[in-house]
């Protein structure tokens, strides 16, 4: 009933290992002549353990072994927890129901992606900015295209990411290159969007907005200021839309809404916090065909062609549920639950606003970033779970501008998000927690 | 403008089934067909596009490794080449044997599961959000008891994925661009574009054909398409497929203990592709895991495409035994998990929902059904080819036909028989030097379209 984390594996990057392959890979060490002669790639080898998740489930194991009676709540890892609407579901059971008919039947479908659902994509998330059927390139979610547009972009890349944002874990895992990567510091100083002015040039800047994990949607003004770097610079922006639908001011959705970026931007987004895919597996990748290479080859070309030698297509019946999605009727089901989370993200704001919390988010996007100045996130984290038994994510998860600060995730049932805000407001309300320094 | 135009040539996609309507996801589509003529986007066919003189051009260097592959991949070549020929001959009835793509119903077993899962997402009790990256313990545990049963193979060691496709890229990732491959000339080109795309190779050598650093081993009717190792160099990786894309041809138990044998001494890893292994008519090795000792030197793949008719619905897996081990000792499952989770995020739920339908008694029996259905076809392009007088291979062990042209240019034949009989096929070069003087004929389709194809081979070659 109350969701427990250990067994589901993150989105964004940074995952739970397998339980089964924590206990049971034994090293064999050399000596015994069993090695091949292959050698380890030296970027896998200078990776880190990827720390935070295995963490956040040891301790949740730990702390369920010691409060057996515990109704934990996880608003930990941001994985969607409200059924699919019907109509949706039901087009993807009839669509399978069809492959079993002659009429029906298909078989490898474009690596790009279905031509009615790549059409159906920019028309619901591109109009009015040109963004072309053609240019539109169906996935099966955002982690695998980030993996795919780094095979594209190659390891001699300087990669600019938010601090804090998942992928400053993520591209540490994928390029295992730590000195490579400019950190871009946001917080509440800078208005949670970087000062371009003493950021250095790297070739690709990677930018999410609204934000994991700050819930900061970048405004006009601030994304302006973007593409202009990025021209000035040379810089190919990837920017990360995942969570556009759950804007509720007037900041740009699409990094195309800003003139020139169709210049020096690639957009990714997905399916997954959109429509509840977060199982089903079905996101996009948008390049434009202006997007060119210093010699001027277009970048689309190079995409098409990992597209087609790396990757084949998303499921059809996914990407049938996809174009359920955005029909009409689908698209106001959606919202309805997008709106749901919405709901839960208000209450959690709420309640922290009403501690007299530094709540940032919540706004612009399923998480709620809760400062706790001079604190370290992870005894923050300690303290929650030991004294509310709720999960939440130690900042510092996120890059070094998490420090200070605790994630929420507003993915939940509703009875579990007031039960959650409840127990938190009894904890720290004036004089219960050493946390509150007011 | 001239440049975007050039562009959609290479937007073509290697799948016929790529143009659906655009208002209905399941719009029925006509039987052996042309293609609208409106959804192609065709102007001239070129392979690269001409450089953007006023543009703006952002300061990103291309990735000097994707430069070097030579045109698209195969199959939208092949793709782009049948859409011209509509064009040409918009009432032709075109027979596609071209791209291994199954035509036949998924039986109902299968799709009333991924049915049942769809309806189940849509309930409180039946939702589910993030699976395993490595997939769902139900099918890893399926298939290892399906495929691995006695081979000492476990549920651990296995990763459901997306395709097998997938897994040859993700492999490579997890390689990295510092070792040296081997792959059998002909093969599957997803193994040496991903190579070159990852960095492990030289130029392309137009006069051999061949990219540098990638070794080459010649698999021909002369030496049985099996490579003679006493003539192949040292790499640390040797892709080896079996039963074989394209040339059909099935390593024997022998032979594959010999390469088992020649990984060992050499500390080098197989990556074994076994999608073809239940086309199997001969007593040879399904898995690389018969073969004592592999679980130290091999790296096994496999898909539901060609078993279940899942080349849409997308489901494969990799095994990477516990016991294969870099130099160092590390094991190599440590290295690919870790690619999984940070690459990948699980196939979809809805598949894996499927692929546990194929993998119960009556899925697999139905499975067997349909892959009976392909193999007789087969049986009929063989007989066919063999009655006219062809040197005919393959179509005994895999759902191809690997059929000699002596002295002939592949793209040629190719396009003779493209233009005469409208038949799509595969030329063999397309598949590495290896495969000149050769054709591909894939045994897909529904029966009256191949007995038709065999119809017009006797009519153009009697």
């Amino acid at each position: 009933m109350y969701k427990l984390s250990a067994c589901s594996s993150m989105p964004c990057g940074i995952s739970l290992p397998p339980k089964i392959v924590l206990g049971s890979l034994r090293v064999h060490k050399q000596g015994n002549g069993r090695c091949t002669n292959v050698p380890r790639n030296v970027n896998l080898e200078k990776l880190q353990n990827n720390y935070l998740f295995p963490e956040i489930s040891k301790r949740e194991l730990q702390h369920m072994e010691k409060y057996p009676n515990a109704k934990v709540i996880s608003l930990g890892i941001g994985d969607t927890t409200e059924p699919i609407p019907e109509q949706i579901s039901l087009s993807m059971a009839n669509y399978a129901h069809a492959l079993s008919t002659a009429e029906g039947y298909r078989g490898y479908g474009a690596e790009q992606g279905n031509q009615a659902l790549r059409k159906a994509i920019a028309e619901t998330f591109y109009k009015g900015v040109a963004i072309k059927d053609t240019e539109v390139f169906v996935s099966d979610g955002s982690q695998c295209d980030i993996s795919r547009l780094q095979l594209l972009l190659g390891s001699k890349v300087t990669i600019a990411v938010q601090d804090p944002s998942f992928p400053a874990g993520d591209f540490q895992d994928k390029t295992g290159r730590y000195q490579n990567i400019e950190y871009m510091q946001l917080g509440p100083q800078n208005n949670f969007f970087p000062d371009l002015t003493i950021t250095p040039r790297t070739d690709i800047i990677f930018f999410c907005s609204p934000n994991n994990p700050t819930g900061h949607a970048a405004t006009r003004k601030q994304l302006q200021q973007l593409v202009e770097f990025a021209r000035d610079n040379g810089s190919i922006i990837i920017f990360d839309s995942a969570y556009a639908t759950y804007i509720s001011d007037d900041s740009p959705k699409s990094i195309f809404e800003i003139p020139g970026a169709k210049e020096v931007a690639i957009e990714i987004s997905s399916f997954s916090k959109f429509a509840g895919f977060t199982g089903v597996r079905l996101g996009w990748t948008v390049v434009p065909e202006e997007l060119l290479f210093s010699g001027g080859f277009p970048v689309i070309h190079d995409f098409n062609r990992i597209v087609c030698t790396c990757f084949n297509g998303a499921s059809n019946i996914a990407q049938a549920g996809g174009l359920a999605c955005l029909s009409p009727e689908g698209f106001q089901a959606i919202r309805a639950v997008i709106d749901y989370y919405k709901e839960n993200a208000r209450i959690l704001v709420d309640t922290f606003a009403s501690l007299g919390l530094e709540v940032y988010g919540g706004v612009n996007a399923p998480y709620v970033w809760v400062h706790f100045p001079g604190s370290k996130s992870w005894n923050v984290f300690a303290e929650i779970l030991e004294k509310t038994h709720i999960i939440t994510v130690p900042g510092s998860g996120f890059g070094p501008g998490g420090a200070e600060y605790i994630r929420i995730s507003a993915f939940g049932r509703r009875e579990h998000i007031i039960e959650a805000s409840w127990r938190l407001e009894k904890l720290f309300s004036k004089g219960k927690s050493p946390l509150l320094t007011v | 403008m001239s440049l975007m135009n050039n562009l959609s040539t290479s937007m073509i996609s290697s799948s016929s089934s790529a143009f659906l309507a655009p208002t209905s996801f399941n719009a029925s589509r006509t039987r052996s067909v042309s293609v609208p003529l409106k959804s192609l986007n065709i102007v001239k066919c070129v392979s690269t596009p001409q450089e953007q003189q006023t543009a703006y051009k952002t300061k990103v260097s291309r990735n000097a490794n994707i430069a070097k592959l030579q045109a698209g991949y195969l199959f939208p070549e092949v793709a782009r080449r049948r859409a011209a020929h509509l064009l040409k001959y918009p009432n032709a009835q075109v027979i596609s044997l071209g791209i291994g793509d199954t035509t036949e119903p998924i039986p109902d077993v299968i799709t009333s599961a991924m049915a049942k899962k769809s309806h189940a997402l849509s309930t409180l009790e039946g939702y589910s959000g993030y699976g395993a990256e490595q997939g769902e313990k139900a099918v890893r545990a399926a298939l290892a008891s399906t495929f691995y049963g006695n081979l000492g193979i476990e549920e651990d060691d296995i990763f459901v994925s997306d395709g097998a496709k997938c897994d040859i890229s993700r492999l490579q990732v997890v390689f990295g661009s510092n070792v040296t491959m081997a792959v059998q000339d002909p093969s599957y080109p997803a193994y040496v574009d991903s190579s070159v795309i990852m960095g492990q190779t030289g130029q392309f050598q137009k006069d051999v054909e061949k990219y540098a650093n990638i070794e080459y081993m010649r698999c021909t009717p002369e030496n049985g398409f099996f490579p003679d190792l006493s003539t192949v160099a040292r790499t640390d990786i040797i892709f080896f497929c079996s039963p074989n894309n394209p040339t059909g041809a099935a390593a024997t138990r022998e032979q594959l203990t010999q390469l088992v044998q020649f990984a060992k001494d050499n500390g080098s890893i197989i990556v074994y592709d076994s999608a073809y292994a239940l086309y199997m008519s001969d007593e040879n090795p399904r898995s690389i895991f018969e073969i004592p000792g592999a679980k130290e030197v091999a790296i096994e793949t496999a898909s539901f495409s060609k078993y279940a008719g899942f080349t849409g619905v997308r489901l494969g897996w990799t095994v990477v035994p516990k016991q294969l081990l870099f130099s160092d000792g590390f094991p190599v499952a440590k290295d690919f998990n870790r690619i999984v989770c940070t690459c990948f995020n699980g196939a979809s739920n809805i598949s894996q929902a499927g692929g546990l339908a194929c993998l119960s008694p009556e899925g697999l029996q139905a499975m067997q059904e349909v892959i009976g259905f392909y193999k007789e076809n087969t049986k009929i392009i063989v007989e066919t080819f063999n009655s006219l007088g062809f040197k005919v291979y393959g179509g005994q062990n895999a759902p191809y036909v690997w059929v000699h042209f002596p002295g002939r240019n592949s793209w040629d034949v190719f396009s003779e028989i493209l233009e005469k009989t409208h038949i799509v096929t595969t030329p063999g070069s397309g598949f590495g030097p290896g495969g000149e003087g050769f054709i591909r004929v894939s045994a897909f389709g529904h029966r009256e379209n191949v007995l038709e194809a065999c119809r017009r081979f006797k009519q153009l070659y009697n």
